[in-house]
């Protein structure tokens, strides 16, 4: 037997759902697509008291726009969200979609587990702190409320949420007019963890990059929101040069932790690097332009370089 | 504790009492015989245990036996009917597309799933996007050559000449 002894709870409401959360507290842990939640503890890394099993609730599956965002429920999977369309105006979001761990995963994987689970590794996480948006949160004591996402990821595997809580909603701000963004990552199979990855969300005004937002993830204890990265970016023109700066400024500002496959000095390369290919990628698709090519001299692209825009 | 469960696994009905901590991989191999799912990391990277519930390829090791109550299960036994191999099996032996089998069964059932979606209307996948399915899955023996070739033959519909 793998996982510890836990008491399995499968509510068929979400109002039984949070009862049970306001009655076992941090004790109790909501089971969404499981992708993370049961290799811990097939490996014993967490021992819940309680297992509430979210997955006979579908008033917490679907996907929905309006009033400025996609709202998706936090049981949608991935899959689905990845082949309904709807992530497509959100380039970070649909950037983000195949990278997440593989097709069977992604089967069973639900958008706000992995929100939720908050692994400083995981593309969606770092997508929804790049593009803005928020996490609605229910409880029986106190109803629901949105918490913004600059304010969700609070540490390692930790959120904003409280013990009584659950994600019901997450909600990616919907691009305006100008708007724009992007993530690549870079991982040693496809689906792997990936060593380091970056998104970026740019609004152009008139040619020029007028409000930035840059954020990396698997360098810290959570996604990060890189401020200076993102200055390097406002007020300039899009463009390889603008791209660069902003790696390089990015590179600056990251002290990574390092990971079994990719120690510090490296992290800070593959940040300096994924960034300008966010940043470029965004550019691109702003301007509707396949590819733009910021190697000088008209260098070869290595091989792997599927989108031209190494730096 | 245990708990009830009622399913139906490649076409037969199943009605047991499971402890809840049961993972559905464990279920199927030991409380039920089908041993063709194969069990390796048991965190989900392997990807053998691959099995398909309600249609869809998810990673058995990472369910646990009560989530599949009411559910639909198909298992690599499932995938041959009255002595006729699956398509995709018919092709992984033409290619010789395993060796020790070990990851065959996860394989041939995220496959599957690839074969249902083409026929349903899924653009066919080239190379790369079949290279991408199969980074889900582990393979030590093969170089992933000819069950690329394998797969590549049955979602594209065309018989090839293996390597």
């Amino acid at each position: 037997m793998k996982p510890p002894p836990f008491r399995y709870e499968c509510p068929s409401s979400l109002e039984e759902a949070l009862a049970l959360r306001q009655e076992h507290g941090d004790e109790a842990r909501p089971l969404a697509g499981g992708q993370s939640l049961v290799p811990m503890l097939n490996m014993r890394l967490a021992r819940p008291t309680v297992l509430v099993d979210l997955n006979r609730l579908p008033a917490l599956d679907g996907i929905a726009a309006g009033n400025g965002h996609l709202e998706i429920g936090t049981l949608t999977r991935q899959r689905r969200l990845e082949r309904s369309g709807a992530a497509e105006p959100i380039g970070a979001l649909q950037d983000a979609l195949p990278l997440v761990g593989h097709v069977a995963t992604r089967n069973r994987g639900t958008v706000g587990g992995s929100v939720a689970h908050a692994d400083p590794a995981a593309e969606l996480p770092l997508a929804l702190l790049a593009v803005g948006g928020s996490v609605v949160a229910e409880s029986a004591a106190r109803g629901r409320r949105e918490i913004p996402s600059d304010a969700f990821f609070t540490g390692f595997l930790t959120t904003a949420l409280e013990p009584d809580e659950l994600a019901v909603a997450i909600r990616f701000r919907h691009p305006l007019p100008g708007e724009t963004s992007a993530l690549a990552e870079m991982a040693p199979r496809h689906g792997d963890f990936a060593l380091a990855l970056a998104a970026c969300w740019l609004r152009i005004v008139d040619g020029r990059i007028a409000a930035a937002r840059v954020a990396v993830g698997a360098v810290a204890d959570r996604p990060l929101l890189l401020r200076r990265a993102a200055e390097a970016l406002v007020g300039q023109e899009p463009s390889p040069d603008a791209a660069r700066a902003a790696g390089a400024a990015a590179a600056g500002s990251v002290d990574p932790t390092g990971s079994l496959h990719a120690p510090p000095a490296y992290q800070r390369h593959l940040v300096e690097i994924l960034v300008t290919r966010a940043v470029a990628r965004a550019t691109a698709r702003a301007q509707e332009v396949v590819a733009i090519d910021p190697l000088p001299g008209g260098q070869a692209r290595p091989p792997h370089d599927r989108d031209g825009i190494l730096p | 504790m245990t708990r009830r469960l009622e399913c139906t696994v490649n076409g037969r009905r199943v009605t047991a009492d499971v402890e809840e901590r049961r993972l559905l991989s464990d279920f199927l191999r030991h409380g039920i015989g089908l041993r063709g799912t194969h069990v390796g990391c048991e965190h989900g990277v392997c990807g053998a245990c691959t099995i398909r519930l309600d249609g869809a390829a998810v990673r058995s090791c990472l369910l646990l036996a009560v989530q599949a109550d009411s559910a639909e299960i198909t298992t690599v036994e499932g995938l041959a009917t009255d002595e006729r191999l699956h398509p995709l099996q018919e092709a992984f032996r033409r290619h010789f597309a395993l060796q020790c089998g070990f990851c065959t069964a996860g394989i041939l059932m995220a496959a599957a799933e690839l074969c249902d979606e083409v026929a349903a209307g899924t653009p066919v996948p080239d190379e790369a996007g079949i290279r991408e399915l199969l980074s889900g899955h582990l393979c030590r023996c093969t170089g992933y050559e000819p069950i690329v070739a394998a797969i590549a033959e049955v979602v594209g519909g065309e018989e090839t000449q293996p390597a």
